[in-house]
């Protein structure tokens, strides 16, 4: 289901449609991007998250590894309030659902559950 | 207080004229009680709830989920008054059941997770928008009588 999820439907498109529309105070952290659906600013944006994910995923037994240098840039640079991994989290769930309804089971919705979580604790780990 | 418009309210009422409650409600806990399995602390009575698979066919999840998902249904047809709707059943999770209102967030989040995987395409970033609304809405009136 990986690698479905990524090239299908985690390109830049439906998570951050859903992200903005569901909590609009998330826009503020874009102030300087094109935030009309199927911008560049915003495929270009969502096809670097969805590569970092891959790479989580890659190194799942070592993600904090994986994303050492994710991790300081959101601590030192990008400074995201903590609250907002859950608001993306939730929308990459929402995405994966309406997209995969068969293989989204239960046993699958808690191992992205607990994996976006993991990844959410990685990123923030250096913020204090 | 939360406000709907009428398009607000049409998206909502027409999106559950097709959701079937029993089945939709025993998925939802079900999924809560697998996804979030501290959540299993509030149904000590129900029995097995030792597998996904012995939770999600646990009848006493589906009827328990049917019960819950209903009362939703109410929250519906009074979008103008969920505070009011909900008091009662608010004094009851606080005084009774002791549940931490945290768990009306969670609860919410996976009925979205689950109207999102049945309907698809049809559950549109700007619908799931308003059930994001209406879902904390609902936690919000029913941790409104908390003390």
């Amino acid at each position: 289901m990986g690698a479905r999820a990524r090239s299908a439907c985690l390109t830049g498109g439906p998570v951050p449609r859903r992200l903005f529309a569901s909590y609009p105070q998330t826009k503020t952290y874009f102030p300087h991007f094109d935030l009309h659906p199927g911008s560049a600013h915003l495929r270009t944006h969502g096809a670097k998250v969805v590569a970092a994910l891959g790479d989580a995923v890659k190194s799942i037994d070592n993600i904090s590894g994986a994303l050492a240098k994710l991790s300081e840039l959101h601590a030192y640079v990008l400074r995201v309030d903590p609250v907002n991994f859950k608001l993306l989290s939730h929308c990459l769930l929402v995405t994966v659902a309406s997209h995969f309804p068969a293989d989204f089971t239960a046993d699958a919705h808690t191992a992205w559950d607990k994996f976006l979580s993991i990844v959410s604790c990685i990123l923030t780990e250096k913020y204090r | 207080m939360v406000h709907f418009t009428a398009e607000e309210k049409a998206a909502i009422t027409s999106l559950w004229g097709k959701v079937n409650v029993e089945d939709a409600g025993g998925e939802a806990l079900g999924r809560l009680l697998v996804v979030y399995p501290w959540t299993q602390r509030f149904f000590d009575s129900f029995g097995n709830l030792s597998s996904t698979s012995a939770i999600m066919g646990n009848p006493k999840v589906k009827s328990h989920g049917k019960k819950v998902l209903t009362s939703f249904g109410d929250a519906i047809k009074n979008l103008d008054n969920l505070k009011g709707t909900f008091a009662k059943l608010s004094e009851l999770h606080c005084d009774k059941l002791h549940v931490d209102p945290e768990n009306f967030k969670l609860l919410g989040n996976v009925l979205v997770i689950i109207l999102a995987s049945h309907f698809g395409k049809e559950f549109t970033p700007d619908v799931q928008a308003v059930w994001q609304k209406l879902v904390a809405g609902v936690a919000t009136a029913l941790g409104h009588k908390y003390h």
